[in-house]
């Protein structure tokens, strides 16, 4: 037992942290050709992150949303299907969870309408996601297809709405016609950390408490007013239902089994068609609920489509792979990348170094660590021929199943 | 309105641009057929052509030689499709992943490049569109109707489309195309007669983004004459999405970015004319009448069963 | 095993290829300037004086800019940082306020007058992380430079009120909400649409003129408002082409867009955002003439640029900074209006003489106020 656990350790963190590494080791290169000293920006990069109090939040409040449409997305490649448009969905669940704050924030308490607003993103986005699944279930249409056509559609109909019924009439009266949102009433916004903190009577910063140093900071981010709000913790307990779902429900066991292999589901006596559709829905709920989150928790309105999907539908896939398609695992890769990209720009601002270094350093970060599968895979195989009892399980989070789901396609 | 614009001259300008705007689409897409019959999706389509296209706009901008520039596009094609292939094949990557991170370090490398080589948008002469003059006076592109469509376009869209039969006859007529079907339906029993699995699927990718490399070019040094950091905007991901339209068949993915080009053009065209449409619905159409075309069933997609599923012998 | 070597060794030497194409030219184009300057700010240089150049090409600007350049007042040393959504390079929104921050650290001198910038910051998330971030290390404005960064700047500015924020386009200042050092600004783009609106229907000889846009709404919509309104009040008959790509980036539809107006038989072209390098590109190959809007886009197509509003930040700019060093932190609204010189044409020497004349004539009318800009309902 004891064995085994150290081998995930290396499987799982070791080998991805080479990888990271390689991939900075390249990044080195690039910036010492720019004239940058890479390690001045490599270490503003991490403090960027995880060094200071806004820094940390910052962190934490991008892992959010993709730790979000990092579930959704998990849940639809253990399922057998590939979301790419966790991006419309996000956009048509921020959309709708707009359109009740503005509508009906001012008549309900503000825990109902967050409610409301939180289940009616999900829902838009489960309907935006359900679509694609039914396309494929009931059509055959590739769903790769389908949800990079939603997402280009569910940015038109953003603009389309904010241009029109949904634009805040304060824009109008100015003449200047930008095509954003009323702000929601203040009552739907979910509560900051520091909110929480006040309403438990902790009001102290670090210096008071006498808590100082690095900890003071962790102390002061939970404590202290920064955008950081409590979708944060909404998203880990959501992390932790979908595991309990995936692994303890016997839907969920249907959907990893038709992941798994769809034949064999279907000589079970499985509706394969129906768990498409379902593993789809859920996945666009999530990203749903990302979009819902940001609103309700961050933004406030709904501006600019793009802006507020921000790349998340596709940095979300990266999460959930690097998670290793697991809920638990989620949650730290949605830091860890969080990190990354708010560090990215601090980088950028530190040393002036262009903002789109960043972007190729993440990409080999990517290309480098699904490498590392590889190795990790031949360690594996190599213990399963020295002890054949320990098969792999569908409690395994090895490697993501949608490799064989397509074969049987 | 636009009454000297005739019916006809309308139509003949919808077919004029679908054929042309169908460019980037059909070299991209081709490309990634090949790719795709090998069992090996390639994602990073995009942030190929993105690389494509700065570094032949770059070497046309120094040189002013654009066949050159075309290499140019052609050997980072080659090197970004290497790139992918190691990642892919060799370490049996999850592709779709791989794919995003190609993409990324494309978008990433060609705008630090264009800021660092040369840092404001300027524009080139590119290859310009041929007018196949008999004579003096004569020019084909001067035949009514015919003329104006078929014969004043760019020489990268017409080999875009001499591309396609090009295709069908690779994969369909040369042993090399066999071998990358084989390994990209059975690459088991493809092994078990010689074939290696391996080196056909490198050889696929490797061609597949060559072309991307010039549907960046065709681009940069073609239909816009400019770079501008992110100008594929999207297209490299469509051209994936084309593959799977067309049902893997280079004619089917033609008739796929002649259709998702065509709508696009008819869509501006609306707008022009000033139908009372809003632009938002109109710019939607295109997407929106793909998503309908491919719900219809009149065929279904012959997807290479081993698509995305990397080959190691013995070990699977 | 070998193979993988092999292979591992191969990926190192790739990357090192493309690493090896960037670095050697860098360091071709500037050979000493390796220590300070970043790359990009030489080439930034240049492109200033290439505006200056071509403001050169007329005498009204030109007496325009020297008026303006007594006009520079003294000030303290000032830290300023811009956050925006596209790059410094977009020949649109972002690089006219760069440049026009770049035209002062020129005057002041890089002592006086610090500048610092964050590109791409489309993510609003990110954008306010490096607004707080500005604000902390001590910057004296911090502007964010699009309108979707309103709400977390009303977030962050109540906790640095010694710091002045500005934001645009837009006319919220945040006063209801209690914050008191924002500036909103506001480019008034029906404005100098409207002259570019009078200018092309001098211009065209068809009767039909092309717009490329990329959404319906904000500073493009009123642009285009402006330039309809102006075209018709010239000329009725004249045939007024709009089309929008419906985003900022889609530099191929906005091509597309420009060959489909061409087709339709315009003979001048205009548009905005950075995706119309696309649809200038087009115009350079036919020759066509093309007018353009925020930065000087003549880059992209020398020949056929024949007209730019460009947004000259600079009088807005040393409003902010003056009102932040007498203390007065926010909380008013600047226009870039023709009378303010905000906007500033820039006209090809080659222009027929009626139609600048014209334009002129528009721009004084506009001033005066004795032309009142009244668009048209578009869907």
């Amino acid at each position: 037992m004891n064995r085994r656990w150290s081998d995930r350790l290396i499987d799982n963190l070791l080998y991805p942290l080479a990888a990271v590494l390689l991939a900075f080791l390249f990044g080195a290169v690039i910036l010492l050709l720019q004239g940058v000293n890479p390690l001045e920006a490599y270490s503003s990069m991490v403090t960027g992150a995880f060094g200071s109090k806004n820094g940390l939040a910052d962190t934490l409040v991008k892992a959010v949303p993709l730790m979000l449409v990092g579930l959704g997305i998990a849940i639809a490649f253990r399922g057998g299907v590939i979301n790419i448009g966790a991006e419309g969905q996000l956009i048509v669940g921020a959309l709708f969870t707009t359109w009740i704050g503005v509508q009906l924030g001012e008549q309900l308490p503000g825990a109902i309408a967050i409610i409301l607003g939180l289940v009616g993103g999900a829902l838009a986005g489960g309907v935006w996601g359900g679509i694609s699944g039914y396309l494929k279930a009931k059509m055959d249409v590739n769903e790769i297809l389908s949800t990079v056509m939603l997402n280009a559609i569910a940015i038109q109909i953003a603009f389309l709405l904010l241009r029109g019924p949904m634009i805040d009439p304060a824009e109008l009266a100015a003449g200047t016609n930008i095509p954003h949102s009323a702000r929601l009433p203040k009552t739907t916004d979910m509560p900051r950390f520091t909110d929480l903190a006040q309403m438990l009577g902790i009001t102290g910063g670090a210096d008071e408490v006498g808590i100082g140093g690095y900890l003071g900071e962790i102390y002061n981010v939970l404590v202290q007013p920064s955008r950081l709000h409590s979708g944060f913790i909404f998203a880990v307990i959501m992390a932790i239902l979908v595991y309990i779902f995936l692994w303890r429900t016997t839907i969920g066991y249907r959907i990893r089994a038709v992941g798994l292999n769809r034949h064999a589901s279907r000589y079970a006596g499985m509706n394969v068609p129906r768990t498409i559709v379902l593993s789809m829905t859920l996945s666009g709920m999530f990203a749903g609920l990302a979009g819902a989150v940001e609103i309700l928790g961050l933004h406030h309105r709904m501006f600019e489509p793009t802006a507020v999907s921000a790349g998340y539908g596709f940095t979300g896939i990266v999460v959930a792979l690097f998670g290793k398609l697991h809920p638990l695992g989620i949650i730290p890769s949605s830091i860890l990348f969080g990190g990354l990209l708010v560090g990215g720009d601090k980088m950028q601002r530190a040393m002036q170094v262009p903002q789109v270094l960043t972007v190729a350093i993440v990409g080999l970060i990517i290309l480098f660590v699904v490498s590392t599968d590889y190795l990790v895979r031949r360690r594996q195989n190599r213990r399963l021929s020295a002890e054949p009892d320990s098969l792999t399980t569908p409690d395994e989070p090895a490697s993501p199943s949608i490799t064989s789901a397509e074969v049987s396609a | 309105m636009n009454g000297e614009l005739t019916t006809i001259a309308i139509i003949l300008g919808i077919i004029h641009q679908g054929i042309r705007l169908a460019t980037p689409y059909l070299f991209a897409a081709l490309g990634e057929t090949f790719s795709q019959r090998s069992g090996v999706l390639n994602l990073g389509v995009e942030g190929i052509m993105l690389m494509g296209a700065f570094f032949s706009f770059y070497v046309a901008s120094e040189t002013g030689n654009l066949w050159l520039a075309l290499l140019a596009a052609i050997i980072i094609g080659v090197l970004m499709g290497l790139f992918m292939a190691v990642v892919s094949i060799t370490f049996q990557a999850e592709q779709g992943i791989s794919g995003i991170g190609l993409y990324l370090f494309g978008l990433g490398m060609s705008s630090l490049l264009f800021k660092t080589m040369i840092g404001s948008v300027t524009g080139i002469t590119g290859f310009s569109e041929l007018q196949f003059c008999v004579t003096d006076s004569f020019c084909l592109a001067d035949i009514p109707v015919l003329g104006e469509i078929f014969f004043s376009h760019s020489i990268l869209t017409y080999g875009a489309f001499l591309l396609v039969p090009i295709s069908v006859w690779l994969l369909k007529r040369t042993t090399w195309g066999l071998k990358v079907r084989s390994v990209g339906q059975n690459p088991e029993a493809a092994d078990s007669v010689g074939v290696s699995v391996n080196r056909a699927r490198y050889a696929a990718v490797i061609l597949g983004s060559a072309l991307a490399g010039i549907a960046g070019a065709s681009l940069s040094i073609s239909l816009l004459n400019v770079f501008q950091e992110n100008m594929i905007n999207g297209i490299g991901f469509i051209a994936v999405a084309l593959v799977y339209f067309g049902g893997w068949s280079p004619v089917g993915v033609m008739f796929g970015a002649l259709l998702f080009s065509t709508i696009s053009a008819l869509q501006l065209w609306g707008q022009v004319l000033g139908l009372n449409i809003s632009s938002n619905i109109s710019v939607m159409l295109p997407y929106i009448l793909t998503i309908v075309a491919l719900a219809i069933p009149f065929r279904r997609a012959a997807q290479p069963a081993a698509l995305t599923k990397p080959f190691s012998r013995g070990e699977n | 095993m070998k193979k993988k070597w092999l292979l591992g060794i191969l990926i190192l030497v790739l990357g090192l290829l493309l690493v090896a194409c960037g670095g050697d030219t860098a360091s071709d184009e500037e050979p000493a300037a390796e220590a300070d300057t970043p790359a990009a700010e030489t080439t930034e240089d240049e492109a200033v004086a290439d505006s200056a150049e071509s403001e050169t090409m007329d005498d009204e600007t030109m007496d325009d800019e020297a008026m303006m350049d007594g006009d520079y007042p003294d000030i303290e040393p000032v830290r300023i940082a811009l956050v925006m959504p596209s790059t410094t390079t977009d020949l649109a929104w972002s690089q006219s306020m760069y440049d026009s921050l770049k035209q002062l650290q020129d005057h002041y001198g890089a002592d006086n007058f610090e500048i610092a910038f964050t590109e791409n910051m489309f993510n609003v998330t990110d954008a306010a992380a490096a607004i707080r971030d500005y604000a902390e290390s001590g910057y004296n404005l911090v502007i964010a430079h699009g309108a979707q960064y309103g709400t977390s700047l009303f977030e962050i500015a109540p906790d640095f009120p010694e710091t002045s924020f500005a934001w645009g386009t837009t006319t919220n200042t945040g006063e209801e909400e209690g914050v008191t050092n924002v500036f909103a600004y506001e480019p008034r783009a029906e404005q100098g649409g409207y002259v570019q609106g009078v200018l092309a229907a001098h211009m065209t000889e068809a009767g039909i003129i092309g717009l490329v846009g990329p959404v319906d709404a904000g500073d493009a919509k009123l642009h285009v408002d402006g330039f309809t309104a102006g075209v018709r009040d010239t000329d009725p008959d004249i045939q007024m082409n709009i089309s929008f790509t419906g985003s900022f980036g889609d530099t191929a539809l906005a091509a597309e867009a420009a060959n489909t107006h061409l087709q339709a038989g315009a003979d001048v072209l205009t548009g905005s955002s950075q995706q119309v390098v696309g649809a200038i590109g087009v115009a350079n190959e036919a020759k066509v003439p093309w007018l353009g809007i925020q930065a000087d886009q003549s880059p992209a197509g020398e020949d056929v640029v024949v007209s730019t509003i460009l947004y000259d930040w600079v009088p807005t700019l040393l409003e902010m900074i003056t009102s932040n060093q007498a203390g007065e932190y926010g909380g008013r609204v600047l226009q870039l209006t023709l009378a303010n010189h905000g906007q500033v044409f820039l006209y090809d020497e080659d222009l027929p003489a009626d139609a600048v004349e014209a334009a002129l004539a528009a721009e004084q009318g506009i001033i005066d106020g004795t032309i009142e800009i009244v668009a048209d309902p578009r869907n």
